[in-house]
């Protein structure tokens, strides 16, 4: 079942480089972050306690339902719909995607961790967080950048999940705190970006300089 | 008496391929309330066609010629390698899943110098778009058949293959064969130029893909490279079908005879289930446009790839269950 869960994230994160649609990249990520959300009780063979099941209600709320929200309000009041043409293009990007997985799989053969029910989650998770680090890197809207951001919080969660299980409840809701509150940030300064300057191409800011 | 029977398999490939086609046109028709061609159609255009002359044109040389007639040997000695029902293969050796993709290259390598050697510009862009689609569709294949055959007993033999999966396989590692299942899927659909990737039908140059580089074949040639596209969706449907729907009932039924002729009678349902399935996925898509098919193989050869991955995990997984239980022992 965890394996089921981390095929469908790498999965979803070749879909999301694949498409330029944003609406679609929302519902996505928001589907990523609502299975993630199950890894927290799958992951303990020996069931699981009222911590979990809190951790668990949370990240649902927030990336299944808080998250889609605000980010199709921001898309809404900024008016973009897809991403015309990305720094990569999609048929790259993916490939690179590819290539990243591959690479993961290749770290994750020597970090031997201990505990882990799944061989595949170090892959699943620095594969995770490359994706989201190239989709902040390569995409041009302000928008899909912090698609890019969620995803690569995705991937530190998976990581957190599965290796601190021990951290205390009050660290992890406090990182899903940050992640909310700059996730909401960020949709305010879209909307400001897109009123100021009527898009949110990112590379075009630069001309801001001179 | 077995040994006689194996050749059964390529006998029926070799007879009821162009049906497919066949099956599929009349879903096809159904769909859009049309009565269809009979599904006989394909077998009455080849043997018009065998009937025929051949034109040749003056710029052409002899590789214009050579192309259909390697195609279809190459299909065809393909074919003697690809197990149907619960037969080995008559061709059956270690590493033939490597040859077939190179049997399936070698004859779009000669489709696409046949193309190139009327000097059209039409066939060129087509024998261009060809070769690119399918550079990013044989990883998906090679990769996709590696990891079946890493965990259906690790023979590299596309009998081995089809001998080691089981419905019990899918049980154990369901994940893995499904994953290989939708890679080899749009494989299929992308080789046999079906729609998702290419058209069929159409007439516009600018969209065909398969079509555009036959314009000038005619005569026997056009018949060899439509019976020849009719074997290539067979045996890319049977490695499918041998996926799917793995049928073994050699244990149920102790007679080896009907065993055999039970299992061929399935597979073949499968194949006709198959061929109906995309005349349905024909009738209910669009075709995907041109730029955005190579993420379409990419991403089949991205799932291949993870399924490869997985595939190879097992091995791992144990020798990490085993330094735990040492562990434990330790402890106690």
């Amino acid at each position: 079942m965890t394996n089921i869960i981390l095929v469908f994230l790498v999965l979803t994160n070749l879909m999301l480089l694949g498409t330029g649609r944003i609406s679609a990249s929302i519902r996505i990520v928001a589907a990523q972050g609502v299975a993630l959300s199950l890894l927290p009780l799958l992951i303990h063979a020996h069931g699981f306690g009222v911590r979990a099941v809190l951790l668990a209600a949370a990240t649902v709320g927030l990336k299944g339902y808080l998250f889609p929200r605000l980010l199709n309000k921001a898309q809404r009041q900024a008016s973009v719909r897809y991403e015309p043409a990305p720094f990569l293009s999609f048929s790259t990007s993916l490939m690179l995607g590819v290539a990243s997985v591959g690479v993961a799989m290749w770290i994750g053969e020597s970090l031997k961790l201990p505990e882990i029910e799944s061989p595949l989650i170090v892959p699943a998770a620095l594969s995770t967080i490359f994706i989201g680090l190239l989709l902040i890197v390569a995409r041009k809207k302000a928008l899909s950048q912090v698609l890019g951001y969620v995803v690569l919080e995705n991937g530190i969660y998976v990581f957190g999940v599965v290796l601190a299980q021990n951290e205390p409840l009050l660290v992890e809701l406090g990182i899903l705190l940050d992640v909310f509150v700059a996730v909401f940030l960020m949709g305010i300064a879209i909307f400001h970006i897109s009123r100021e300057f009527d898009h949110i191409d990112v590379d075009q800011m630069t001309t801001l300089k001179h | 008496m077995k040994h006689g029977f194996r050749y059964l398999d390529p006998l029926l490939g070799l007879i009821l391929a162009p049906m497919l086609l066949g099956i599929i046109n009349r879903v096809k028709s159904w769909f859009g309330g049309r009565q269809g061609p009979p599904l006989m159609q394909v077998y009455f255009d080849i043997a018009k066609l065998l009937r025929k002359g051949a034109v040749y044109s003056e710029t052409t040389s002899w590789l214009f010629r050579a192309g259909p007639i390697v195609s279809l040997a190459a299909m065809m000695t393909a074919l003697f390698m690809v197990p149907f029902g619960n037969l080995q293969a008559p061709l059956s050796f270690s590493g033939d899943l490597i040859l077939l993709a190179y049997l399936l290259a070698l004859a779009r390598f000669f489709t696409v110098l046949a193309a190139l050697d009327t000097g059209s510009a039409f066939e060129g862009m087509g024998a261009s778009r060809e070769v690119q689609f399918s550079a990013l569709a044989e990883p998906a294949l090679i990769l996709g058949l590696a990891a079946v055959a890493r965990i259906s007993g690790g023979t590299l033999s596309l009998s081995g293959i089809h001998h080691g999966v089981t419905f019990s396989l899918w049980f154990q590692s369901g994940l893995i064969l499904s994953l290989v299942t939708a890679a080899l899927s749009v494989v299929f659909l992308c080789e046999n130029s079906r729609i998702p990737v290419d058209d069929p039908n159409t007439h516009l140059e600018l969209t065909m893909i398969h079509e555009v580089m036959v314009l000038d074949h005619n005569g026997p040639d056009l018949a060899f490279i439509t019976y020849g596209a009719a074997l290539k969706m067979w045996l890319l449907g049977a490695l499918l079908v041998s996926l799917v729907l793995p049928a073994h009932t050699h244990d149920l039924i102790p007679i080896d005879f009907i065993s055999t002729l039970v299992d061929t009678a399935i597979a073949l349902c499968g194949m006709f289930l198959l061929a109906i399935l995309t005349g349905i996925v024909e009738s209910r898509m669009a075709r995907v446009k041109m730029n955005r098919v190579p993420q379409l193989l990419i991403g089949a050869s991205a799932i291949a790839a993870l399924a490869l991955a997985l595939a190879v995990q097992p091995v791992k997984e144990k020798n990490g269950n085993r330094t735990h239980e040492t562990q434990v022992t330790y402890r106690n």
